[in-house]
Order: structure tokens, then sequence, then C-alpha cells
């Protein structure tokens, strides 16, 4: 965020040792890529896949109406998410750093122990505890609270809660470790210069950690542009997603090269995404005395 | 009293139930220039954090300009620091830096961008307005902080070892600069410095602190020429801590017994029997085949060793205390191994401790 100047180049040689991997690169990620590439100019087959008929109609069709939809409701969904996850994970995050080594190493310990286990099991756990006879409503039929289930799963609270659940975990560990690289005596100046707490928490704690809050953005946002999934199970596919819409050109209606389309559409769209908001960010510092 | 600027009352704090300050009580006038002095550890920071608003005291006052600072948060007082390690805002260039305090209280720009010019030429860092703090160097880092500190005129302003960080050739100049600077501005300064030598070239007064206690308070001068307490004798300065008792009434002094054979006279009533430690500053001390004064160590000679400017010769007494004994002259002339006399003026020696005999 500041203007440090840039180190001096590292001279540049190739290892032979790190051949092997540039070979595993391009075999695994450039060449599908381009290969993803290549299909969005073709045309579906209903045998073969592909036709070798080059055409632009997949990217015409992008813009149909039901698409456009989908990408709204997708770009709705992922900023609903990232904003969510930076709200609760912030503070989450930031508490966490001021707390002793100790305490902090077993918080973080606890946030990323579910990862040990796959995410589709955990968001099952989920189902168990929202739907109609699972957890949440027989224990609060049982306390007498509710007199008959309440419809909690399959809707888009229950979406929006797996996906807040699935991501926040990215959000709270890129922050953290923006808050614990903090030096809490630019708080005390801060104070010392007139600031009251929240102020200098503005002023300086925020940008400061902006890094942090960009990146865990960045790595909340991206991914719920494309997470099918967690729709599929937990809101019932009463929303599509961008990520639901590619898996059904693929699986359901076989549409390879519409399907591949869609997905560099998101890339794009991501990518887009991803530099006006550094731009954004990059002149945060503002304000104040230029 | 009206006059005090700062008045600390029987100050107390523990951390962890490890006591940091056991009863600071100081007054400081407006207008000086107060060094806490002391070794790491003694409660120096711990006060100044104090006076500051950044610790609660757990027992005790603070009066600033009068007024019971009690419950007020560092915001509202009327002090400002400058931190030991600057403490500069990475993320603003200078002048945002210095002008933190004066946006915060809505300060006209132009009214403000006038005092951030004034200030940078004060501390002569005319033109960095818009420096980073990543590109300027310790010295001018230091500068900024001080400038960042002084932008809301405080009544006080607060420097912890400020000058710790400096290779010494800057910190030497600092310290005139910061002296003219505390006399133009005619601020109180409340300085912290382990270096006795900084704290005698820059005060106007020293607070000797050891262990969370204040040892002794007074001008540079009264604190290296008459030390009250053995800490403040030998922390400062090379001192010579002579004990012995009393055994004689001499005119204007007493006579006391050092070792065998060996009395010195001490100034001052003391009563036969009184057990008295006295300081006696290594360039006060003399030795010769005769002493003068009326009275005479003996001692041989251990060594010479020259250090630059003075030599330093070490004298082995005949009680086996060694004394250190520096003189101007870089050749001595007796060797080691010689028997000398060993003396100095009584108005020189400070007492600093006295008890029961044995």
């Amino acid at each position: 965020m500041t203007a440090v100047p840039e180190t001096k180049k590292t001279e540049r040689r190739i290892s032979p040792a790190v051949i092997p991997m540039y070979i595993v690169t391009v075999l695994f990620v450039a060449l599908p890529m381009v290969y993803v590439i290549g299909i969005t100019f073709l045309m579906k087959d209903e045998v073969f896949g592909i036709t070798n008929q080059v055409t632009l109609k997949n990217y015409a069709d992008l813009f149909s109406a039901v698409n456009l939809k989908v990408f709204a409701d997708s770009f709705v969904v992922a900023i609903s998410t990232t904003v969510l996850t930076l709200l609760i994970g912030y503070p989450f995050a930031y508490f966490t750093a001021r707390f002793s080594q100790k305490t902090r190493s077993f918080i973080i310990l606890l946030i990323m122990a579910p990862f040990w286990i796959n995410s589709l099991l955990r968001l099952n756990g989920w189902i168990i505890l929202l739907k109609a006879n699972g957890a949440i409503n027989e224990g609060l039929l049982a306390l007498g609270i509710i007199s008959e289930p309440l419809k909690i799963l399959y809707n888009n609270g229950a979406m929006m809660l797996g996906m807040v659940y699935a991501l926040l975990p990215f959000m709270i560990t890129s922050i953290y470790n923006s808050v614990e690289k903090m030096d809490w005596t630019l708080i005390e100046a801060a104070r010392d210069l007139g600031s009251k707490p929240f102020s200098a928490f503005l002023r300086v704690t925020l940008p400061l950690t902006m890094p942090g809050v960009v990146a865990g953005c960045v790595l909340v946002f991206v991914p719920s542009m494309g997470l099918f999934f967690i729709s599929d199970l937990l809101g019932g596919s009463k929303v599509l997603l961008l990520g639901n819409l590619i898996k059904n050109e693929f699986y359901q209606a076989r549409n390879w090269p519409m399907g591949a389309t869609l997905s560099i559409a998101m890339l794009a769209f991501t990518f887009v995404f991803i530099i006006i908001y550094k731009k954004v960010t990059d002149d945060k510092t503002a304000g104040g005395l230029k | 009293m009206d006059d005090m600027i700062l008045q600390l009352k029987d100050l107390h704090k523990s951390f962890d139930n490890v006591k940091v300050l056991k009863g600071i009580t100081l007054d400081v006038k407006a207008g000086r220039f107060l060094t806490l002095l002391g070794p790491s550890g003694c409660g120096k920071t711990t006060t100044l954090r104090l006076i500051a608003g950044l610790d609660t005291p757990d027992s005790g006052s603070i009066l600033i300009g009068g007024k019971d600072m009690k419950g007020l948060p560092p915001e509202k007082r009327p002090v400002n620091t400058v931190f030991q390690n600057y403490a500069l805002f990475p993320h603003m260039n200078v002048q945002k830096n210095i002008a933190y305090s004066l946006v915060l209280r809505h300060t006209d720009k132009e009214e403000a961008l006038k005092k951030v010019n004034e200030l940078l030429s004060i501390v002569q860092l005319e033109g960095y307005n818009k420096r980073m703090p990543a590109q300027l160097s310790g010295g001018q880092r230091q500068r900024v902080a001080i400038a960042r500190a002084l932008a809301c005129d405080p009544q006080i302003l607060l420097l912890d070892e400020p000058l710790g960080a400096l290779d010494l050739q800057l910190r030497r100049q600092m310290q005139v600069e910061l002296k003219a600077l505390q006399k133009k501005l005619g601020i109180t300064f409340i300085y912290i410095t382990h270096d006795q030598e900084e704290a005698l070239n820059m005060s106007d007064r020293i607070a000797v602190m050891n262990d969370g206690c204040i040892e002794q308070f007074g001008s540079p001068e009264n604190i290296y020429e008459h030390p009250t307490t053995r800490f403040a004798a030998q922390f400062i300065g090379q001192s010579n801590i002579i004990e012995g008792d009393v055994v004689e009434k001499v005119a204007g002094g007493v006579r006391v017994q050092i070792c065998e054979n060996n009395t010195i006279i001490v100034k001052g009533e003391y009563e036969i029997g009184e057990h008295l430690a006295l300081s006696v500053r290594a360039e006060r001390i003399d030795y010769a085949d005769k002493a003068d004064f009326g009275f005479a160590l003996n001692g041989t000679i251990k060594m010479h060793s020259y250090i630059g400017g003075v030599l330093r010769t070490t004298i082995t007494l005949q009680n086996g205390q060694e004394v250190l004994i520096t003189g101007a002259n870089p050749v001595s002339r007796y060797p080691a191994g010689c028997a000398v006399q060993v003396f100095w003026d009584p108005a020189v020696a400070a007492v600093v401790e006295r008890g029961q005999g044995k």
C-alpha cells in the first residue's frame, strides 16, 4: 500500500531442478486452460460433445436473460457472503490476535480443525441440524418455544449460512495474519495524539490491516462465485448460481462449449472484480491532509 | 506550588504482582528539562506511561498544571509522547503524521499546513512533507516523532529514550539540538534515559531512579558532586565508596578509621562510633609520596591504563580495597608497585550512607 521502492531485480536463471515443475504446470494447468478457451469457439455435438465448427454463438448466448440473471444472483450472493464473513471475521480475528500467544494458537487450531473433514460431510452436518425433524427444531419443540417445525432448511437463508460457514475461516485467517503483525504502540501513539479508541482504530488499525482484509475478501469472493454444492445441498437448488449453471451445462445439457464459455466468463468477471477492488483499496490511505 | 506543572504523589504500580513503582513523588517546575535517569527496569518508562495515561497507577495521583489526571484517557491529557521506537504511522507520509492531531481537532487545512511546515523547520526537515517513514533515516524519524508530538502544543513533552537507537555522533548532536529546542519552546520536557552523560548534559533537573524509587532529585551538579545515596554515587560517574567508623571529633569534622593506622577526615557533624560510607569521585582523588589535607591512606599502585584523555590508575589500599583514580596526565611519575599515599580534599567527599558502627 505504501510506495516502497522496488528492490532491485534478482537475476533470473532457471535451475534444471524446476523443469519437472514447469512440465507439470504446462500439462495440467496451461493446456487444459487452452483447451477450455478453445472449445468456447466450437459448437456442441450431441454425439461427440463438440464439433469442429467455429462460432461466436456461445459468447452471444452469454447475454441471454437467463444467464444475466444467474450472473446477477451469483454476484449478489458472493458480495453478501463476502460482506457477512468480513463483518464476522474482522472482530473475530482482531480479538483473537490480542489474546496471549497460547490462547491464539488454540483458537486458530479450532478454526483450522474443520478442514480435516470433507466439506460435503460438514454441510451434511448442517442438514441434520436444520431439517424439519433435525436437532434445532426438535429442541425448540421440546422446549415449547415453537409449536410446529420451522422451515429453516432449503431456502436462501440456509444457503447463505452454508456459504458463510464454509468461507469464514479464509477471512479470519487472512485478517488475523495482518492484525497479528500490528505494532500496538502505534495505537498508543494515536491515543496520545488525541484519538479516541474507535478513531485510533479507523485511522491506524484499519488501514494497516487492509492488506489482510483485501486478501480475505478475494479469498472469499472468488470461490463463492463458483460454489454450487452449497446452493444444491442447503438452498434446495432454489437459486441458480453461476456454479450450478456451469455444472448443469456440462452434466445435464451436455453442452460443453457453453459450459466452457460460462467458466471463462466467470473467470473474467472475478478477475475484473479483483482489479477494481485492488484499485479502490490502494486509495484507502487517502484522507486528511494530502 | 502554583508554578508546578507536574506533581506526582506517591505513585504505586504493579504488573503481575511485581512492584514496579514503590511510591514516586516528584514536583516539576514549568519550563524545566527533567530527566528520569536509571538502569533498565527501574520503573522510569512506567512512570512516563502513567503520566501519559497509557497505564493507570494502582495508587497515588498525578497532577498536571494543578489538575488531577485521574480517570483521564491519554487523548484528554495535555501531554504528548515521543516513543522509544518513534511509533510513526507507516501508512502516512511525514506531513500526515505530523498533522494527525491537527486533523483530529479539525484545524483549518491551510493553518494545519502552516503549522506542519513550521514544525518541520523547527526540527530541520523542511521539504520532507511527502516522504514516507520508511524512507527516512533513524535521526530523521526521530525528528518527525518530535514534530508530531509538538503539533498540538503540549504542556509537557514526554520523551522515552528517544536517542537510544542512534549512533554516538548523532546522539551527541541530537542532545544539543533537543536542549536548544526545549529552551526555545519553553515547554517542560520529561526525558528518560539510562545514559548518565546524556542526563548530565541536557537536564536542568535529574531524578535518579532505582528499583521503583527515586534515589535522588536535584540539579546535575548537585547529583554529581553531592550524591546522597550509594546507588546515585555509583550509577553516575566513577565513584569510590570508602567506609569506616568515626573515631574522633576534629575541627569542622570527624576522623574516620578506614583500616589500621589509616584514617580520613570527613566534614560535618557525626557521633563517635557511627559508620559512614563516603563517595569520592575518581577524578577528585590524588596520590603522592606525601599526602595533604591532614590525612593519608597508604596504598600500592596496581596498574595504570590510558583510556584516551585520562589516565586511570588503580591503587590497592592497605585493607585490600581498590580505589580508582583518574588524572589528566597521560603518564604517571609512579610506576606500578610503587607505594603511595592517597588523599583528597574533604570538601569533595559526599556521605552516602550512615549507620551504627560494628
